[in-house]
């Protein structure tokens, strides 16, 4: 079939490609617009590895076509991190930070689908069970299977992304999508063993 | 590119949508959630040759309740039925068996439309359509027309829905106040399809079971309303004897078949099972008040 072209918005950042229109968003994303954290495991919506953001929910990217997401708001895993305007040294998200820390990936193969699948799983539930954390992340495979310290991580992660009304303010921008009303009243859970996101002495 | 190569439209208004698929009958796939065909397009199970990608068509995605029935945009997001407020509140039933049907990721593509459209013979919401006895609104050239549940369900995958016709709304009775319910399901990993699953409506007049309503699935090739153990509720004193009369009928009324994941007399057992506990949960919940937070935690495994 003819190629289209389509405009893809990734990370707040325009991506042009020209796809067929079977073409999925995951080999799009990882194809022509180079982002390629997004992994591909079975490429047919059950490991969860290609998990992203599609306007704020996390969805499967290898089940849906690239001319699908013409105006939607993507985030990817380069998404998480934030790189200082300065040029400095980029920031692990607290989630990603929470992963480092304990231990929650072995090949990390799985880990950016894992870690997109948190982003809108603990917005959605700030402060989860190890129940609900289990289930939340149901959809996603680890081979190494490394779920115990995936669990830990994602625990230590929660209430640390959304304690203030100005973190809960960031979240939003962050990550978009709908918000659930429950954000910016979380405690503040900062030890340290999980300090959280640190500050860069200014320069 | 995994999937064959394929025509695609993707149709603004409902009428450009149906007169797609007039004009290319079978050879026509109507995209929704894409949870379940693009797997089979990925495999190449499924290789259609024009996609009509109803995702952006407008008109399809209302969420109200009208008439004593909840009425569903077919392209309504199942996870957005899960967090409706006004499911939670009517139709308590079909927002717990929306906590079963895969993974949030699923859920937030997947639609109510294309759940029942698909006919899984294993899915939770065209059980839940069968129980209580929804209907879907199709339409087509010559304009809509209305399908109940207990047509709508011809076999494995197949709905009598014609293939130049385009599901446009469900519609789900609304459960008489105070009714309780109950989903109860047994897969092998959570998220996985049910080897067997029971949805269960039970509403009280005093002491006596006034309205009864069980819908089965993974039990054979299309969801299972049983009547006959629904006869058997109706006017009676709720005990754990009756449950266990209902789930006999249940087993007598249905005929699983055997499979790499389960013998057929294990998913006749469990459906007999199930029905008891699905029965004595929606007992203990009728009357009680209803909400989001009614029920179970959600993830309970086998």
């Amino acid at each position: 079939m003819e190629p289209r072209d389509v405009t893809l918005t990734i990370n707040g950042r325009a991506y042009r490609a020209r796809v067929e229109p079977r073409k999925t968003l995951a080999d799009t994303i990882r194809e022509d617009c180079g982002l390629t954290g997004t992994h591909l495991g079975c490429e047919h919506g059950v490991c969860g590895a290609c998990t992203i953001l599609m306007d704020g929910e996390a969805v499967r990217s290898c089940l849906l076509f690239a001319v699908q997401a013409e105006g939607a708001d993507l985030r990817t895993v380069e998404g998480l991190a934030e790189s200082p305007a300065d040029g400095g040294e980029p920031r692990l998200h607290p989630i990603q930070q929470a992963f480092w820390e304990h231990h929650g990936l072995q090949c990390g193969f799985c880990t950016p689908g894992f870690l997109m699948t948190t982003v809108a799983f603990l917005r959605d539930n700030p402060h989860p069970t190890e129940r609900e954390i289990r289930e939340g992340l149901a959809g996603n495979l680890c081979r190494c299977t490394g779920y115990q310290n995936i669990v830990k991580a994602v625990a230590a992660a929660s209430g640390m992304l959304t304690s203030t009304p100005r973190r809960a303010a960031r979240a939003r921008r962050t990550y978009g999508g709908a918000t659930n009303g429950k954000q910016g009243g979380g405690v503040r859970r900062r030890t340290p063993e999980h300090p959280g996101r640190q500050r860069k002495p200014p320069a | 590119m995994k999937p064959a190569a394929f025509e695609y439209h993707a149709p603004r208004t409902i009428e450009e949508a149906v007169g797609l698929l007039a004009e290319h009958g079978d050879d026509a796939k109507v995209l929704a959630g894409g949870q379940s065909l693009v797997p089979l397009m990925n495999m190449r199970l499924a290789r259609p040759r024009v996609i009509v990608d109803i995702n952006r068509t407008r008109g399809l995605a209302g969420l109200g309740e009208a008439r004593g029935m909840l009425r569903i945009g077919s392209m309504v997001r199942q996870r957005a039925a899960e967090r409706s407020v006004l499911v939670a509140s009517r139709c308590p039933l079909l927002r717990e068996a929306l906590g079963w049907v895969g993974h949030p990721q699923i859920r937030n593509r997947g639609t109510i439309g294309g759940s029942i459209a698909h006919a899984d013979p294993a899915a939770e919401i065209p059980a839940v359509l069968a129980a209580l006895g929804g209907e879907v609104t199709v339409r087509g050239r010559r304009g809509p027309r209305t399908i109940s549940a207990a047509e709508l369900f011809v076999t494995y995958l197949t709905t009598a829905i014609d293939a130049r016709e385009l599901l446009t709304e469900v519609r789900v009775p609304v459960m008489p106040r105070a009714a309780g319910w109950s989903w109860m399901e047994i897969a092998r990993r959570h998220g996985d399809f049910a080897l067997a699953g029971v949805g269960v409506m039970l509403a009280m007049r005093g002491k006596v079971i006034a309205d009864a309503r069980i819908g089965l699935t993974g039990v054979g090739p299309i969801p299972v309303r049983a009547a006959a153990a629904e006869r058997v509720l109706v006017k009676q004193h709720p005990s754990d004897a009756l449950w266990q009369r209902a789930a006999e009928a249940v087993r007598a009324a249905i005929e699983p078949e055997g499979d790499l994941h389960a013998s057929a007399d294990y998913r006749r057992h469990v459906a007999g099972v199930l029905t008891v506990r699905a029965l004595r949960e929606a007992h203990a919940r009728a009357g009680a008040p209803r909400g989001r937070a009614g029920g179970r935690p959600r993830g309970e495994a086998a």
